[in-house]
């Protein structure tokens, strides 16, 4: 009946009187009123669905259209230098990697573990029920507040710790692990000032251990054993200390050893890969643990409707064989739902690859030159690169910034994809 | 006989001893397999907690600093709740009134609402009641795209592309605009409104929708006289998410909307909703813990109520709905 079509105008001329008292009647009626208004509004509908199928394409194609000629090798390895021809994205691809594996190693156990509680082992009594039933609700509510308020929290309780552990501010942390602490002089060559008689001794640095970043500075004394870098290598050597306006040895091998009397050394540290400290500061870590905030309750949701779509007959069956709750959920239900819950969590990580505003409120926007080292390291994720090019005001950057966006949506899409694929894997099995 | 009898002693006692060392072993398995399952189920119940603890630290962390915001002397609260002017940044004239971010964030939001609630509803209408099989398995995927793509990239399309066509139809529109982000939020919105809408259609049972057709009604009848109505409280509960999402919208309105805190109506100028001022401070001089870093929790502490309260309200929406027809 939807398929009637419009009364024809012209013929109305030729229309006998009984039949124009027909159309009366059935206009009357309001049959074809009503006919013309469901075809009206398919027409419409059929128009603004195809909105959504308009705006994606503009949007891909204005983005590949500023995007695709910037693409390059050095988009993909270089640094984000300040000239925009040499800028590259490497450190922020890296970031992403980094902060998105550890964030997927923390968030799926939880988050399928709390699926696994709700769905698998519904309490019996009224108190466990109503604490059960709390923990779904709060889920739910959990899932709608915005990223950046997450962003918010990960800033006090992770990078900060409540500042239980000594403040930020002087960038020092109270506990740490695996850091290496050395004072930095340098020789008498690389002073401008100082180099008066030791033009032709070359610049060296020199390396003294410190116990404890808390020490006072280290005091060169003459004989003294100190690392100097040779290559990738540390090599001891022994340095001399000679007051600056006094007489300077001649021999510039033993000039390039030689520090001024007053020289004051700056403090670096070398920091292993299994480095951390407390609070985790601006690190990965902290930036895991809030995408983790962000992501873990679109993991349970999705966890627990792939567990609902298991037939309630397998655990059944399964506990009849005598196999206790866990036994049943290890070999019966999570394999049954494996697919599902795998898809689920593809499409949270897509989620957390793109989220930028509580990586923007957590990490602030940093020059970083270098891929993370260890879980403390700062880092810039790829997202917020691109917000850091799009922001500037030159044009050539809001290109390098659409090139980011392209290496993003294949990323992006990608996941997507591997998860459609699975979904229709199962569908396929299930049937 | 004798030797027989002694033999099958013999064997009866290794017998007894095997099977009591099986039955050991057993109750031994037995007894592991209860403190696995103890095990796990604690650290399950462990997990399960986790969220609530998420929750807590969320509301605790918001209110001890927002306390310490209003705990400065330059703040009051009748300023914070009275006044529409936010000027943190100023050094002598500070103000903090919230209503300067809200009026922002209700603008940004009203535009996107317009945008994406009447084409979201439509369009889940048109999936849900009328297009044929091919296309819905054509549009999904299509609409799973659009909201699978992150926010910045949304930001970018606004401030590159959207401002400069809406420049081009009307000069007056400054380079950061309320209408360019609203646009944009419109946009992220709308596959959320689209999705949650169809679910709500979907699910009114189909005997309605026979009914209604079997009485002689067109589709158009049946889907506005009868499965409209009884997937009201779905839709309300869908519209609210959406502008539960849109008010949380962070990257769209830092990257398309401006930084300048103004109470206005006019979507062509530059405005800040709490979002953005969130993102203003986090991306400056972080380390500067004056009043100006607190009034971020304030903000974040508001943004955070209200957006609570919308999907609370929008769940127990749902949740009613359910009910009905269960």
């Amino acid at each position: 009946m939807s398929e009637a079509t419009p009364p024809d105008d012209r013929m109305e001329l030729q229309e006998d009187p009984g039949q124009q008292d027909q159309r009366q009647q059935r206009r009357l009626r309001g049959s074809d009123g009503r006919m013309l208004l469901d075809q009206y509004f398919r027409v419409a509908c059929i128009g603004i669905a195809g909105i959504s199928v308009v705006i994606l394409a503009f949007l891909l194609g204005s983005i590949i259209y500023q995007g695709v000629p910037s693409l390059s090798w050095t988009l993909l390895s270089g640094t984000p230098e300040p000239e925009p021809s040499e800028a590259g994205a490497w450190p922020a691809i890296a970031g992403t990697i980094w902060v998105c594996t550890i964030c997927a190693l923390i968030t799926l156990p939880i988050g399928i573990g709390t699926a696994v509680l709700i769905e698998e082992f519904k309490p019996r009594n009224r108190l466990a029920n109503r604490i059960f039933s709390a923990i779904q609700l709060n889920i739910s509510n959990l899932a709608g507040v915005p990223s950046v308020v997450y962003g918010i929290l990960g800033l006090t309780a992770f990078v900060s710790m409540f500042g239980l552990f000594g403040s930020l501010k002087g960038g020092e942390s109270s506990l740490e692990i695996g850091a290496v602490y050395y004072d930095q002089f340098t020789n008498l060559a690389s002073d401008p000032f100082l180099s008066m008689g030791a033009e032709n001794a070359r610049e060296r640095y020199f390396l003294a251990p410190v116990a404890s970043p808390s020490d006072p500075p280290t005091v060169a004394t003459s004989g003294m054993e100190m690392f100097e870098y040779q290559g990738d290598q540390k090599v001891p050597v022994k340095i001399s200390v000679f007051d600056p306006f006094g007489d300077l040895p001649s021999d510039p091998e033993e000039l390039s050893l030689a520090i001024a009397a007053d020289t004051i050394p700056g403090r670096i540290s070398e920091k292993s890969w299994y480095y951390f400290s407390l609070p985790f500061g601006r690190g990965v870590l902290a930036g895991s643990l809030t995408l983790m905030l962000v992501i873990l309750p679109v993991i349970i949701i999705s966890s627990q409707e792939a567990l609902r779509s298991v037939p309630s007959s397998l655990r059944d069956g399964a506990r009849g064989l005598g196999a206790t709750p866990w036994q049943v959920v290890w070999n019966i239900t999570l394999p049954a739902a494996a697919p599902g819950i795998l898809t689920g969590s593809i499409l949270a990580m897509s989620r957390a690859i793109g989220e930028t505003a509580p990586i923007l409120i957590i990490a602030g926007i940093v020059y970083i030159r270098n891929a993370p080292q260890h879980l403390m390291d700062s880092y810039t994720v790829l997202p917020l690169q691109i917000y850091n090019w799009t922001s500037r005001p030159q044009e050539e950057f809001h290109a390098i910034a659409a090139a980011g966006i392209v290496v993003l949506l294949v990323i992006l899409l990608s996941f997507n994809a591997i998860a459609v694929i699975l979904r229709q894997r199962m569908q396929n099995k299930v049937r | 006989m004798n030797r027989d009898v002694a033999e099958s002693k013999a064997s009866s006692t290794t017998l007894d001893a095997r099977a009591s060392e099986l039955l050991s072993r057993g109750r031994k398995d037995l007894a592991i397999t209860r403190i696995k399952e103890i095990v796990i189920y604690v650290a399950l119940i462990a997990c399960g907690f986790f969220s609530l603890l998420i929750t807590v630290s969320i509301i605790g962390v918001l209110l001890t600093e927002t306390l310490r915001f209003f705990r400065f002397d330059e703040v009051t609260l009748s300023n914070f709740l009275g006044s529409a002017e936010w000027t943190p940044l100023l050094g002598e004239t500070k103000s903090f009134g919230i209503w300067g971010l809200i009026s922002g964030t209700l603008l940004v939001t009203g535009i996107a609402m317009a945008f994406a609630l009447p084409l979201g509803l439509v369009t889940a209408i048109y999936l849900s009641e009328y297009a044929p099989r091919k296309v819905r398995d054509l549009l999904k995927p299509i609409l799973e795209v659009l909201a699978g793509i992150p926010t910045v990239v949304y930001g970018f399309f606004a401030l590159m592309t959207i401002t400069p066509f809406l420049q081009w139809l009307h000069g007056g529109f400054n380079v950061y605009n309320a209408m360019s982000a609203g646009l944009a939020v419109g946009i992220l919105c709308f596959p959320t409104v689209c999705s949650l809408a169809e679910d709500a259609l979907q699910s009114v049972p189909k005997s309605l929708r026979d009914g209604a057709l079997g009485l002689g009604g067109t589709r158009f009848d049946a889907t506005i006289k009868v499965i409209l109505p009884a997937a009201l409280s779905g839709i309300i509960s869908a519209f609210l998410l959406a502008v539960a999402r849109a008010i949380g919208e962070t990257m769209i309105v830092a990257l398309a909307a401006g930084s300048r805190p103004q109470a206005t109506i006019d979507p062509r100028d530059e405005i800040q909703t709490m979002t953005g001022f969130m993102v203003q401070m986090a991306g400056g001089d972080v380390s500067n813990f004056g009043t100006e870093y607190f009034s971020m929790y304030a903000v974040a502490f508001t943004l955070f109520l209200i957006t609570l309260s919308l999907t609370m309200l929008g769940n127990v929406v749902r949740r009613r709905y359910r009910e009905t027809y269960e």
